[in-house]
């Protein structure tokens, strides 16, 4: 196997907070080859965005990351200078975040955001640059590239302001994109566009891919990875083939059985629904955080569930097979 | 914009007008403008000739607008006291109170922004707490006394710079630290607060996604956006500094509109009082609108629309 693109080992993240430490990420594990795409799944709050802002190094000020090794391409971030990681930042490494509307300055121009990377990691000229963002611009698919250039953020719809931030990660040919539910703050007709835009972008460009979702649907169609998160763990995490015919979390079956998947759901059958709600992540958690949801649970959950795996597959659950 | 710019301007003549009718009504109601004139110890019968004379006799409103047409027609009358057109003399102090409201504005923004981003951007740390500290000192500490200090400090004991006087810029840099000081605390926490929001924007958080180094992101990203409520406070700013010259031209007997306007009240010099106020007015409203002009051509959201 070649070198992955990213490796992420033992991250936790704790937030301080008015209430105490928030344990918001616990000992994620995993890594991304090149050109492949993981999904990154899991109800709000399970921490899936803060573990995609703390590989970028982006968590805010009152949050701390603690990581054994969080490699891109084989260079430790972790161990790196700020100057090293802000070389790979938006140049090798890109990212797209949630909400379109405010992700982008509105005191600046589209032209000028966009280029402002590509001019610093690329050492590029003002004309070189501002081609490359026509370029870019017209394969996410924006008509009349040239003059979106002079607009501000505040003259575009949502949607393409979204395919903006998708062409400013791609400005300088990046190995590896992560999207943090890019499409949750737009409109359903649009969600489909940019979701099929990006797989598209993707396997054409060969590029990894981080995508954030909690769409079952979405990660059916284009995950060759998935990692199933769960109040900060990562609970399951194997292919899409064997995470979707084969899910050994309960959690992962629950989210299953939540979701109308071709195939999986009968005709007229009732979709399924996780009783109980996600246990507080302020202060220690003990045992498996799902037990109290989990139909499976018996009183040894009350200690650390111990990590089974088999093949590339691997669940953190007494579970042998349920 | 320039619709924008046209509908300003019509408000800030209707500001300049209603001042002149406040200032004018406050000024002939204040005292007899004839008893002045006179002198001490004139007789009655000469006060009411001069009533007559002056046209003082007449209905207020009556008087306030001879004294509109006038002023419109560029006539601001004669000095009581220096006995010279008054168009003249305010001509000749207005430019070293200009002088001291532009240098005292730049005293105050070169001290505001570079500390109330610092504050910002290492908010809570003792870096913040220094900062607020010479904040809270200069705002807290009326400028008169800070200027009295000034003085003792460098004029006295080191004897670096001059009393007072006009003659040099030596005389200039004591007024400006004065003025400026007293004016940064209000810059520099409308630099702090705006920087805080700012810094955890949506868009920050981009501007550091791209990899750009933390002064792009902290002065191009974050300043730009944080800066814009500064450029209206900055007009305003500009005003109470001209206002606030009356009293620190006084203590350093700076030769400008503010000691003017201080020795013509002492005087009783109703012409210049009534124009030092409203020249004081006129730049006033004039900065205002400046102000607002610079806002909408700093947001684009407001330029555009």
């Amino acid at each position: 196997m070649t070198r992955p693109i990213l490796e992420v080992a033992n991250l936790s993240v704790d937030i301080r907070t008015a209430g105490g430490t928030l344990q918001a990420v616990r000992d994620v594990s995993f890594s991304v080859g090149r050109g492949e795409t993981l999904c990154l799944v899991g109800e709000s709050g399970c921490g899936k965005s803060v573990t995609s802002l703390a590989i970028m190094d982006l968590l805010p000020r009152a949050a701390t990351r603690r990581v054994s090794r969080l490699a891109f391409d084989g260079v430790d971030l972790a161990r790196s200078g700020k100057g090293a990681v802000n070389a790979l930042r938006g140049n090798r490494m890109a990212m797209i975040f949630q909400e379109p509307m405010t992700a982008l300055n509105p005191a600046y121009t589209i032209g000028d955001q966009l280029t402002e990377g590509y001019r610093r990691h690329k050492k590029a000229g003002a004309a070189e640059a501002r081609e490359r963002a026509v370029h870019l611009l017209e394969k996410v698919g924006i008509a009349a590239a040239g003059d979106r250039l002079g607009q501000y953020p505040h003259q575009l719809s949502g949607g393409l302001r979204q395919r903006i931030m998708i062409a400013m990660a791609l400005m300088c040919g990046p190995d590896l994109v992560i999207a943090d539910e890019p499409t949750t703050a737009l409109d359903v007709t649009i969600q489909a566009q940019i979701l099929r835009l990006l797989a598209e972008l993707q396997r054409e460009l060969g590029i990894a891919l981080v995508l954030i979702t909690h769409d079952l649907g979405v990660v059916g169609r284009i995950a060759d990875r998935v990692a199933v998160m769960y109040a900060g763990e990562v609970v399951e995490n194997g292919t899409a083939a064997e995470i979707f015919t084969h899910p050994r979390h309960p959690y992962t079956q629950g989210l299953m059985d939540c979701i109308p998947l071709p195939g999986r759901t009968k005709p007229g059958e009732r979709l399924g629904v996780i009783p109980g709600v996600v246990p507080s992540l302020v202060g220690g958690i003990q045992g498996c955080p799902f037990r109290d949801r989990c139909p499976h649970a018996r009183p040894v959950c009350a200690e650390t569930p111990p990590v089974k795996t088999q093949g590339e597959h691997a669940w953190r659950c007494i579970l042998e097979d349920a | 914009m320039a619709l924008f710019i046209i509908k300003r301007l019509g408000l800030a003549l209707l500001v300049a007008l209603t001042v002149s009718i406040i200032s004018f009504v406050l000024l002939r109601t204040s005292g007899d403008a004839a008893i002045a004139i006179a002198g001490e110890g004139a007789r009655d019968i000469d006060i009411e000739a001069i009533r007559q004379a002056y046209g003082l006799d007449r209905p207020l409103a009556v008087q306030y607008l001879i004294w509109l047409g006038q002023t419109l027609g560029g006539d601001f009358g004669q000095s009581l006291y220096f006995k010279t057109d008054v168009v003249d003399l305010v001509l000749a102090k207005a430019p070293v109170t200009l002088l001291l409201g532009l240098l005292s504005l730049a005293f105050a923004l070169l001290v505001a922004i570079p500390l109330g981003v610092l504050a910002a951007v290492f908010a809570n740390s003792w870096i913040d707490r220094a900062a607020l500290a010479v904040a809270v000192f200069g705002q807290a500490m009326p400028n008169f006394f800070f200027a009295l200090l000034l003085v003792m400090l460098f004029s006295i004991t080191f004897r670096w710079l001059p009393v007072s006087g006009s003659g040099s810029w030596l005389h200039f840099v004591m007024p400006t630290v004065a003025l400026g000081y007293y004016a940064a605390p209000a810059f520099m926490r409308l630099v702090r607060a705006g920087m805080v929001e700012v810094l955890s924007a949506d868009y920050v958080r981009t501007a550091r996604a791209k990899g750009l180094p933390t002064r792009t992101v902290v002065f191009k990203h974050a300043l730009r956006n944080a800066i814009v409520p500064v450029v209206a406070l900055s007009a305003v700013q500009l005003g109470y500094l001209l206002g606030g010259s009356v009293v620190i031209e006084t203590i350093f007997a700076l030769d400008g509109l503010g000691f003017l306007a201080y020795q013509s009240i002492t005087h009783k010099d109703f012409p210049v009082i009534q124009a030092v106020v409203v020249m004081l007015s006129v730049i006033y409203v004039l900065l205002t609108l400046l102000g607002d002009i610079a806002n909408a051509w700093l947001d684009p959201r407001i330029r555009v629309a």
